[in-house]
Formats: structure tokens, C-alpha cells, sequence
């Protein structure tokens, strides 16, 4: 009896939002302690590319789950950032903090151009010329041997540093990862729960409707592509010099793939649906490295079985917080719901 | 009287079929003005001509004494025209409050860098939109369903919201494409309510597109008579209930029969 | 050189409007791009290779059974990753699943056939010379076999009840059922055929360039598709005629221009024509009633 009793109780447990910022705290401080306690090298070499990959997910996310745009190029952005940083860096001796600004603001151009073509199409035709894109993106990093050194690739990145501080541990870096993922999911939870989230999501849902109340949507999926774009461009700023060589076959279609996956698994449009992609299918593959040969089939297995049975992904839109605008800024409102005078006109 | 709304001419073809030919009407400041005819008679494309979601191949629409013919459907929209649809259109993923919030101008114009670095300091901006927004849930009679999923509201309430949804836009002139379709008795008289009440109070101008004959009689001003995509009558609704065209364009019955009863 | 790269054009553009007719038809029945199509025929492609290198057999039957081979697992990808979801209208999820189909089909054969690329023996290549025009007979055969898969699917389409039914899908599925058509059968029956002859275009392909690899429908379906929107998606003379435009502007722009861009021409001219007509040649425009 007593056990039935505490299992009715699990099944409706909330977590109050006290708890939930509680929680969070927890997680953050867990993942600070992290580097202190597992010296592995290997596992924290998994840990930052969930990382990476976590704010990968996040920006395709933005893309395709909450301006419906299904970018198969994604790989473009990531690649371009790693490119123009690496070579900012080795041709101009540039610091890498320069050099990220840089490539972030090139990456964001070039987002913004390759959306262009793809504001008047549907699904399928955007998914084709994205795909495009990244293969003629692909196309040119391998032929353009003066300037990436073609299919050798660009070896001896140097580490980024801040005065004689040089990041060229890999704790550092871990660190370093870690403030840039907090930031973006900061970026990501408020640019949601915003009114431009909230009139990106209506656009997606119907452009009609949405233009009908004053949305213009040519403006949000350029935006999307742009945000989402710059995300991705970070992170291969990030891995360039994390890793120390890149070179075209990190930048595949394989890739933007892979990337799809984590955001179709998490579910389109959740937050932490998309982390939760992304740190399942990056670290999947490593525990299961005597299975690597499976890995692309589990991949395309999994994204059937996936659209057959849970399409809306593990955290999807579906699982959204409602009224999440009211909820944030309600707090200050002194005049509760219900206080103002006078009945509905619809019961006069 | 003021004139808020002039078409001149407008016409839209689609390859060889002529939807709206050459129709021409105006809107005054503060009356409701119906606009009735058959089935396929180009109504709704009149609509979509007015809001921009079609673009007229002639003609012109002056709206607030400004030519807004070329502009773009989210302009006009900011500009003052509303719509409902007339298969509707809610944001089924969505909740109530979140429909009529989505429209308030206030929210769907936030920028991204106040929205992103500074959110606290919006709370005060962002309250008054919410307020704004439970006072046009109050007018319609949704106050109670805040929370509820746009998509599992009854059919005669989903009508109700994407009604103040167009409002929540501050329009001038509300477009209502058939409002009141597949409502009962009771739900069109909360409807003719808050029609009364945005017309009366709000002080704002209302064309109705709509079938039936007893509340188009009821509510109406004025009426404009379309048939095969021209106008073929205009007038007050004593004056179309004896018009011959008019009779003749709903297949020659004698009488206007109620529909619902 | 120019007519040299107008017999290449010819040839490769052959193939890629068999390939590209699937799509199109596919299209025009379901409105959903077949992702997995080309990925469809590498696989028929290698089951052509295992016909003829282990069970030697002759290379004309090994052609029509490794075609057949290809129509069924077009139809099985279908049944197993479209109809499902096709019920519950979620364009997206048909895309994410049409992927993923598309992703599973090249990584098995890797994994069953190897990632190196293998060679195609069926004809010897005999080359002939008319004046500063060098081809060989497999081209020959490419095209006359290319000409007549046309021919069938022109009969077939046009001259058939199945075909008829198809066509009548391809304008309305509800207004098809209404008729007493089995629409369903006729959607298994339209990636079928297309998947036939994506097969014959396979086989053709690994002889061409004596080549047979997993990752073959990649590229080759990539460049199919952009011939499908040229012509016109949904438009069957607007994939043939998609098809030879983009092999004869791909062979002239490797010639001309440059052929470590080879594969990029496809891809540019597809971008240019949904930029200003994405109705292409001949496709129709589908106006949404609002």
C-alpha cells in the first residue's frame, strides 16, 4: 500500500520552479567540478565535443525547429567559422579573439546571402539547395589549394590566449566550452521566450496568418539563417583551434547529417531536446566504438523509426512551456486578472 | 461622412478565370458594411485583395487616404486592416492568450538585443501588453481559457479568438470572412455582440463577408452584392432584399430563407 | 570539342533523366521528394555487379533482373518509410524520414559491399572515331537504351489504364479514390517504375565509368533532381528534357570552364532556376487557396 502511495506521488511530481532553478544550479556546479575529479583525457575530449555539438544542434534548431526552414547545410557555417579563423590567425598572426569576431560577422554574411535563395521555397527545395551549398562549399575548400591547402588541410592552429594566459590545456578549453554553450543556451531560452521567438514560431506555424497580423517572414527566417549561422560559425572557430588541424573532411555532408539527427531525435524546437540530441548522439557512438561501422545506419534507421512513431522528438514543441511571456513577466503586475470591472461584451 | 476605405477597379485574374472584375466600393467611418453573394461569387479573393495576400493585376485600394495597393500584406496588416479567415487560421500550437498576444504589435515587434541582453528591463513594457491582452480576451469572452490550447477550443470559440486576435493588431478596418459559419443560434448573438460592441465602442469599421441572410439584415449598414467577381448590387438591406438582380443571383427564390433555427 | 562534349552530354544526360523521371513522377503523385531514390538504384546497382560477377550471367538478363530487383526495393522504401507517415500529413517528419532512409541505404552497402569503389564488368569497351568526335560503344548503348526505356514509359504512362491512373493521381489523390482507384497500389506502382528504370540508369552508370561505389547516388541523384526541377518537377517530358540540359551544360562546363568545378554546374543551375522560375520548364503552378 505504502508503495503504490509513493509511486502515485513520482508519477505526479512537478518541479516548482524553485526546484528548477535549484536543479540547474546543481548541473552547472557538477559541470564546473567536472574537469577536477575525471582527468581522462579521452572523456573530456567527449564532454567538449558535446559541447560543440550541443550549441551545433542549438543553432540548426533555430533553423529548422522554430523558423521551419530544413537547412541540410549546416555544415557550411561550422566549416566556413573553422576556415576563416584558422586562417586569420596562421596568415595574419591575428588573436584568436580578433579573428572570431571576424569570422563570426563573415559567417553571418554569408548566412544571410545563402538564405536568400531559399526564402520563396517549401521544405524539400530548401533542403536540396542547402544541401547544395554545402557541397559546392565542399567543392571549394578541396580546390582552392592556395588558400586552404585543399584536402592536406591547415595543421598548427595556433591556441587562443588572453595576455600570457594561453589556453593549451585541455581543461582550459573545457572551460572555455562550457561558457560559450551557457551562453548560447542563455541566448537561445530568452530569445524563445521573447516576442521575436514567439512571432519566428507563429511564421513557421502559418506565414498567411502570420503576415496577417503584421509579421513579415522574409525578416524572421533571414534572421533565423543568420543567428543560426553565426552559432555554428563560433564553434568551428572553437574547434579550429581545439583542435589544432582542419582540414575538408571534418566538414562533410556526413556532418549536417549527423547534426539533422540530433535535432530531429531532441525534438524540433526544445532547448533541451536539441542538448539532449546532441549529447546522446555524440557520446552513442563513442561508447559503442566497436559498433562505429553501424553508426550512420543507426543514424538513418533511427530517424524512420523516429518519424513513424515519436515525431515530435524526445522534447519537442510540443512539450513547450505554455505561456511562457506570461509567466516571466506577470510577476510585476500589480493588477491581477480578475480585479477590473465590468462583464465580457460577448454575454451582454 | 469620413471615407475610410476606397476600391477602385480592382481586378485579379488567374490564367484565363476572372475572380474579382473590376469592382469598385467604399467603407464609411463607423458603419458595418456586409458583403454578400454566392458561392465562388469572389468574396474571399476581394478579401485577400484588401489585405494583401493577393496582388491586384488593376485597380487600386486607398485606405486611410493612402494608396495601399502595393503594399505588402504585413504592412498593411501594422497599417491598420485585420482579417479572420474564412477556413480558420489560429496558431494551433498555441495557446489562447498566446493567439491574441502574438498579434498585439507591441510583442511581435520586439527586437532581438533588448529582447536577449536586457529582459528584465522589458517587464514593465511587457505587462502592459499582457494586460492589453486579457482586456480583448474579456471582450470576446475568453478570459477563462488563458491557458487552453488554441486547437482545443469548440468551433463557435475558435471563430470568437481569431476575432480578437484581429483586434489585438489596434486595426482601423476588421475584415470578417464568414464569422459566423457553423455557429448556432446562441453563438451568433455573442457574435452580433462583440461585433456591436468593436463597432459601437471600440469605434472601429467592420466588412463582413457572410451566408446568413438574417444576421447580414440584422447587423448591417450597408450591403455589397458580388456575383461571378463583379458587383451587381448595393445598397441598405431593404433595398437588397428587393433587389432583382440580387434574387436572381441566389437561383430566383422568392424569399431570403433563415439557416439556422 | 564541342561535339565531343555533346556526345558526353547526350550520354550522361540520358542517365540522369531516367533517374530524374523518378523523382518527377514521385512528385507529382505524393508531392514529396523520394530521397532514398537514388540511393535505391546504387544498391540495385550492386546487386547488378553481384549478378554478373558471381552468378555470371549474361548481361542482358542481368539488366532487366537487377532492374526489377531496384523496382521492388523502391516500393519496399515506400511501404516501410513513407506510407506510415503519409496518414498523418506531417511534411517534415517525410522528410527527416526520407533522409534517413536515404542515409540507412548507402551506409549498409557500405557495410555489405565495402566503401572502395569496384569495377563494373560487363561489355567491352570498343571505341570508335568520327572525325574529331571519339565515343565508344557503351555510349551507344546508353543512349539506345536510354531512348527506349523513354519509349515504354511513354507507352506505359500514356497509352495504359495504369498509366492513366497514375496521371489522375498526380492531379488529385482524394478525387483519384473517389474514382474507384486504388491509389495506394498506384503509388507502389509509380516508385516502382521509377525505381526500374533508375535501375537501368544505375547499370549504365557503373558500365560508363566502370565504377560502382556507395556513395554513387549521392551525387548522381543530386544532379537527377536538379534535371527534375529544370524541366519541372512533376513534369515527365520536363525530366527528360531536364535530364539531357543538365548533362549537355555539365560536360560543356568541364570542358570549358573548368572540371574540378564539374559537379557544382548541376548544383548552380538548379539555385538559378528556383531563384527565378521554380515551376521550371514545364512544371505547372500549384496555387494555394487562402
Amino acid at each position: 500500500m505504502n508503495k503504490l502511495k509513493t509511486l502515485q506521488k513520482l508519477k505526479t511530481f512537478k518541479i516548482s520552479p524553485k526546484n528548477k532553478a535549484i536543479l540547474l544550479a546543481v548541473l552547472v556546479a557538477a559541470l564546473v567540478a567536472v574537469p577536477f575529479i575525471i582527468t581522462d583525457k579521452y572523456i573530456l575530449h567527449i564532454i567538449i565535443a558535446c559541447f560543440i555539438y550541443s550549441c551545433l544542434a542549438l543553432s540548426l534548431n533555430l533553423i529548422i525547429g522554430l523558423s521551419g526552414q530544413f537547412s541540410l547545410g549546416h555544415v557550411t557555417f561550422y566549416g566556413l567559422g573553422a576556415y576563416i579563423t584558422a586562417l586569420l590567425m596562421m596568415r595574419l598572426n591575428m588573436s584568436f579573439w580578433l579573428a572570431l569576431l571576424i569570422s563570426a560577422v563573415c559567417v553571418g554574411i554569408v548566412g544571410c546571402l545563402l538564405a536568400l535563395p531559399t526564402l520563396n521555397l517549401r521544405g524539400d527545395y530548401i533542403a536540396v539547395v542547402t544541401l547544395g551549398f554545402g557541397e559546392v562549399f565542399r567543392l571549394i575548400l578541396v580546390n582552392a589549394i592556395d588558400v586552404t591547402r585543399g584536402p592536406m588541410g591547415l595543421p598548427n592552429i595556433p591556441k587562443p590566449s588572453i595576455g600570457s594566459f594561453v589556453f593549451d590545456s585541455k581543461i582550459k578549453f573545457y572551460f572555455l566550452g562550457l561558457v560559450i554553450m551557457i551562453l548560447v543556451i542563455i541566448f537561445m531560452k530568452r530569445l524563445t521566450a521573447s516576442g521575436f521567438g514567439m512571432a519566428m514560431l507563429s511564421m513557421k506555424e502559418d506565414e498567411i496568418a502570420a503576415s496577417a497580423i503584421g509579421i513579415n517572414p522574409v525578416k524572421y527566417k533571414l534572421w533565423a539563417f543568420v543567428i543560426g549561422a553565426v552559432i555554428a560559425g563560433v564553434m568551428g572557430s572553437f574547434y579550429a583551434v581545439f583542435m589544432g588541424f582542419i582540414s575538408p573532411s571534418s566538414f562533410q555532408y556526413s556532418e549536417s547529417i549527423s547534426m539533422v539527427s540530433m535535432v530531429v531525435l531532441g525534438g524540433l524546437g526544445g532547448i533541451p531536446g536539441s542538448i539532449i540530441g546532441a549529447v546522446v548522439l555524440t557520446i552513442l557512438p563513442e561508447a559503442l566504438r566497436t559498433f562505429s561501422q553501424y553508426r550512420m545506419i543507426i543514424f538513418g534507421a533511427a530517424m524512420v523509426i523516429m518519424m513513424i512513431f515519436k515525431p515530435n522528438g524526445l522534447w519537442g514543441l510540443d512539450k513547450r512551456v505554455r505561456n511562457i511571456y506570461k509567466l516571466n513577466n506577470i510577476r510585476t503586475l500589480k493588477m491581477k486578472r480578475g480585479a477590473k470591472d465590468g462583464k465580457s461584451a460577448a454575454s451582454i | 461622412m469620413e471615407k475610410v476605405l476606397q476600391v477602385s477597379d480592382v481586378t485579379i485574374r488567374f490564367g484565363g478565370l476572372t475572380a474579382v472584375d473590376h469592382v469598385s466600393l467604399e467603407q464609411y467611418k463607423g458603419e458595418i458594411l456586409s458583403l454578400i453573394g454566392p458561392n465562388g461569387a469572389g468574396k474571399t479573393t476581394f478579401f485577400n485583395l484588401l489585405t494583401g495576400v493577393y496582388q491586384a493585376n488593376e485597380g487600386e485600394i486607398v485606405f486611410k487616404n493612402t494608396d495601399v495597393t502595393k503594399m505588402k500584406a504585413y504592412d498593411r496588416a501594422n497599417f491598420g486592416i485585420a482579417r479572420t479567415f474564412q477556413n480558420i487560421r489560429l496558431f494551433t500550437s498555441m495557446t489562447v492568450f498566446e493567439n491574441i498576444l502574438i498579434a498585439h504589435p507591441g510583442c511581435n515587434q520586439e527586437k532581438i538585443i533588448p529582447s536577449v541582453l536586457f529582459p528584465r528591463g522589458m517587464r514593465k513594457k511587457r505587462g502592459a501588453i499582457i494586460e492589453k491582452c486579457q482586456d480583448i480576451l474579456r471582450i470576446i469572452g475568453l478570459e477563462d481559457m488563458e491557458d487552453e490550447l488554441a486547437i482545443n477550443l469548440p468551433y463557435g470559440k475558435q471563430r470568437l479568438l481569431e476575432i480578437g486576435r484581429a483586434l489585438a493588431t489596434d486595426p482601423q478596418l476588421l475584415l470578417l470572412d464568414e464569422p459566423g459559419a457553423g455557429m448556432n443560434g446562441f453563438e451568433k448573438k455573442e457574435l452580433t455582440n462583440v461585433v456591436r460592441f468593436i463597432t459601437d465602442v471600440m469605434q472601429k469599421d467592420v466588412l463582413i463577408i457572410e451566408h446568413d441572410m438574417k444576421f447580414i439584415m440584422n447587423i448591417s449598414d450597408r450591403i455589397v452584392v458580388l456575383d461571378h467577381g463583379t458587383k451587381i448590387a448595393e445598397g441598405t438591406p431593404s433595398e437588397i432584399q428587393s433587389d432583382e438582380k440580387v434574387i436572381q443571383a441566389y437561383l430566383g427564390s422568392g424569399t431570403f430563407e433563415d439557416d439556422d433555427e | 570539342m564541342f561535339l565531343q562534349q555533346m556526345v558526353n552530354g547526350l550520354t550522361i544526360g540520358g542517365i540522369y533523366a531516367l533517374v530524374a523521371l523518378g523523382y518527377s513522377m514521385v512528385y507529382g503523385v505524393l508531392q514529396i521528394v523520394n530521397w532514398a531514390h537514388a540511393d535505391v538504384m546504387m544498391i540495385g546497382t550492386f546487386i547488378g555487379l553481384l549478378l554478373v560477377s558471381q552468378l555470371h550471367m549474361p548481361v542482358l538478363a542481368m539488366i532487366i533482373l537487377a532492374a526489377m530487383f531496384t523496382a521492388l526495393i523502391g516500393m519496399g522504401v515506400e511501404r516501410i518509410a513513407y506510407r506510415p507517415i503519409q496518414s498523418s500529413n506531417r511534411r517534415m517528419a517525410v522528410l527527416v524520414s526520407a533522409l534517413g532512409m536515404s542515409v540507412f541505404l548507402q551506409n549498409l552497402a557500405q557495410l555489405v559491399f565495402g566503401g572502395a569503389t569496384q569495377g563494373f564488368p560487363t561489355i567491352e569497351k570498343i571505341p570508335y572515331t568520327v572525325g574529331s568526335v571519339s565515343f565508344t560503344n557503351v555510349q551507344v548503348i546508353i543512349i539506345v537504351l536510354t531512348v527506349v526505356m523513354l519509349i515504354v514509359l511513354y507507352v506505359l504512362v500514356y497509352k495504359t489504364k495504369m498509366g492513366m491512373a497514375m496521371r489522375a493521381c498526380s492531379v488529385s489523390i482524394p478525387n483519384a479514390k473517389l474514382m474507384g482507384i486504388n491509389t495506394n497500389r498506384v503509388i507502389s506502382a509509380t516508385f516502382g517504375l521509377g525505381a526500374f528504370m533508375a535501375g537501368i540508369a544505375g547499370i549504365c552508370v557503373g558500365t560508363y565509368y566502370n565504377a560502382v561505389y556507395p556513395t554513387m547516388g549521392y551525387m548522381l541523384g543530386m544532379k537527377a533532381f536538379s534535371a527534375a526541377i529544370l524541366g519541372g518537377i512533376g513534369s515527365i517530358p520536363g525530366a527528360v528534357a531536364g535530364g539531357f540540359l543538365i548533362g549537355i551544360i555539365e560536360s560543356l562546363g568541364a570542358g570549358y570552364i573548368s572540371s574540378g568545378y564539374r559537379d557544382a554546374y548541376a548544383f548552380i543551375i538548379m539555385i538559378i532556376i528556383l531563384a527565378i522560375r521554380p515551376s521550371g520548364l514545364f512544371g505547372a503552378k500549384r496555387i494555394e487557396k487562402v
